[in-house]
């Protein structure tokens, strides 16, 4: 007999083996790290802002998963619809929260598995200089929590379709509007036009607004409650969305 | 073990599944014949909990799919159509996984797998990954996961196609030995299959039931239940034919083949006189008195032509042979 946390890890710990047993998680971390490394040095200003923070490596980071995570993401449901497995996996003696769960944990933890191994940009600053390690902690759990909610966003969109592609550019729209509910501009434009209401529910709605308190060194209880939202909506989604699948 | 119960499904206004009803025992094999697109696959998906149904009830070992689907999937194996496998996992990997969410571990779980690939011949594969395995052997990694958990009942969705002769053998018999204990269904639709492995046998078509019994009791349906064929030498076909139809209970006699001096003919009992203790083929035998009969044979019926007759009306006047 099985638990509920039994079945989610049984499908987490396969699908991790799923991302490992292709060459896509290697050339994902490899990337990622890639670019991590060159828009901090090259772009960020690391030496030039002559801190002692990280704030040119977490700045890009909205930017970087908007189309890691959805590469990431979009296999999750479409793969299963694709390939037919969807059936097996439905028909097992768990319910279809264990399976969206597990599966989204997995590549969850494939994601802060790839941001941990930044950690020399960690080392670096704190040979280089005295940071504040309590903002970079926080920071951390910033981007961690961002790329959960762009990837429920993907798996939610990879729901939708047995095509990856397609999902992969659904969840990259959508996460661009979380994305840029939050720059500046938008909210002078509504403020422009006297929506001061509007300009402020848009940003509010966004990943940078939240993602920027993490980047000062605070964890606000609403930041948290956002980004669990955003994930919990989306997964909730996932789920209302499988099961239209198979209602036919 | 299963039981369904006036089992619908519509998608929009098709009506993919009409009103099915019927009951598996442990110890039986159900045949689920029909053509393509008769509702066989989609009915099994309701059996197995994937969609849900429009309307009716379906319970496996006592438990309502809809309303306590996990207990009554855990008695289920299930081998979806097309054999689905994670394509990015070895045999062995994916056999794990399945018996890891069937909730075995440590040394159950190395059992179960071991048995499941004993049982489906894997081991030449067991390190190789799904994606690279012939149709075959994949097909038989599926169907290692629906028994890896020795389930009481069992549902199968064609589960020897794209199977090469030999294993097809395999697989009926393997089904066959398992119906001992469990409840199965396997749907095909090759007829040889249904007498291969079936207790019984309903053929479906159109959503609805159209013939339900076991793999004799159809066959007695066909008109060529308790038919004789007769191999005649030396005499004219029509001779023959001429007097064949003076026997009463003769409905029809039909000339198969008349070369080199013999004749072959068939001779169908009118429906009252079907001649199941004999009686039909004495009274053809006497009035063949006489002549030099090479061969004289009781038909038992055709399954296929009685799931010909049955899954197309329209044409049954023309069915002959």
């Amino acid at each position: 007999m099985n638990s509920a946390f039994g079945n989610i890890k049984a499908i987490a710990k396969r699908e991790l083996t799923g991302y490992f047993a292709s060459p896509v998680a290697y050339v994902f971390i490899v990337i990622f790290l890639l670019l991590c490394g060159g828009f901090t040095f090259l772009f960020g200003g690391f030496f030039e802002r002559d801190q002692a923070s990280l704030m040119a490596f977490f700045m890009w980071h909205p930017w970087f998963y908007l189309f890691l995570v959805p590469a990431v993401g979009m296999r999750l449901w479409s793969e299963e619809r694709r390939l037919g497995t969807i059936e097996l996996l439905l028909t097992m003696p768990i319910t279809a929260w264990q399976a969206i769960a597990g599966k989204f944990l997995a590549s969850w933890m494939f994601l802060a598995l790839a941001l941990l191994l930044t950690f020399p940009v960690w080392i670096t600053v704190n040979y280089l200089g005295s940071p504040d390690n309590g903002v970079i902690v926080c920071s951390y759990l910033g981007s961690v929590l961002m790329a959960g909610a762009y990837l429920a966003i993907a798996s939610m969109t990879s729901a939708m379709t047995r095509n990856q592609v397609v999902a992969f550019i659904l969840s990259v729209v959508l996460c661009l509007f979380l994305v840029l509910a939050g720059i500046p501009r938008v909210k002078e434009f509504f403020d422009s036009l006297g929506f001061v209401w509007l300009g402020n529910l848009t940003a509010a709605m966004s990943v940078m607004t939240h993602f920027d308190a993490f980047q000062r060194g605070v964890i606000d209880f609403r930041d948290l409650i956002y980004f669990l939202s955003v994930i919990g909506f989306a997964l909730f989604t996932t789920g209302v969305i499988l099961r239209s699948h198979r209602s036919g | 073990m299963i039981k369904v119960e006036n089992l619908a499904k519509f998608f929009g206004t098709k009506r993919a599944v009409d009103g099915v009803s019927f009951s598996v025992a442990r110890g039986e094999v159900l045949g689920f014949l029909g053509p393509n697109g008769a509702g066989k696959s989609t009915t099994m998906r309701m059996i197995t909990g994937f969609i849900p149904p429009t309307a009716g009830k379906v319970s496996v070992g006592g438990y309502d799919m809809v309303e306590n689907p996990i207990p009554a999937k855990r008695l289920i194996g299930y081998l979806p159509e097309n054999a689905p496998a994670y394509t990015d996992m070895t045999v062995s990997g994916f056999l794990s996984f399945a018996a890891e969410i069937r909730g075995l571990s440590g040394d159950a779980k190395k059992k179960a797998v071991h048995r499941a690939v004993e049982m489906c011949f894997l081991e030449s594969v067991l390190h190789q990954s799904v994606e690279t395995l012939s149709k075959g052997y994949r097909h038989r990694t599926c169907f290692a996961q629906s028994i890896i958990h020795d389930p009481e009942v069992l549902i199968l969705d064609e589960p020897t196609d794209g199977l090469d002769p030999n294993q097809k053998h395999e697989v009926r018999g393997l089904i066959k030995r398992m119906g001992e204990k469990k409840a199965i269904i396997f749907s095909t639709h090759i007829l040889e299959e249904v007498d291969a492995a079936c207790s019984r046998a309903i053929i479906i078509d159109r959503g609805r039931i159209v013939a339900n019994g076991t793999p004799q009791e159809l066959r007695r349906k066909s008109e060529w239940a308790g038919a004789v064929t007769l191999r005649v030498k030396g005499v004219a076909g029509s001779a023959v034919s001429a007097k064949l139809y003076q026997v009463q209970a003769v409905n029809r006699v039909t000339v198969v083949e008349e070369k080199e001096g013999r004749v072959t003919v068939s001779v169908f009992p009118k429906p009252q006189a079907t001649g199941a203790n004999g009686e039909f083929a004495r009274a053809v035998g006497e009035a063949a008195h006489g002549w030099h009969i090479e061969q004289l044979q009781i038909e038992e019926g055709r399954l296929d032509e009685v799931f010909r007759s049955i899954t197309m009306p329209d044409t049954k006047q023309e069915v002959k042979k």
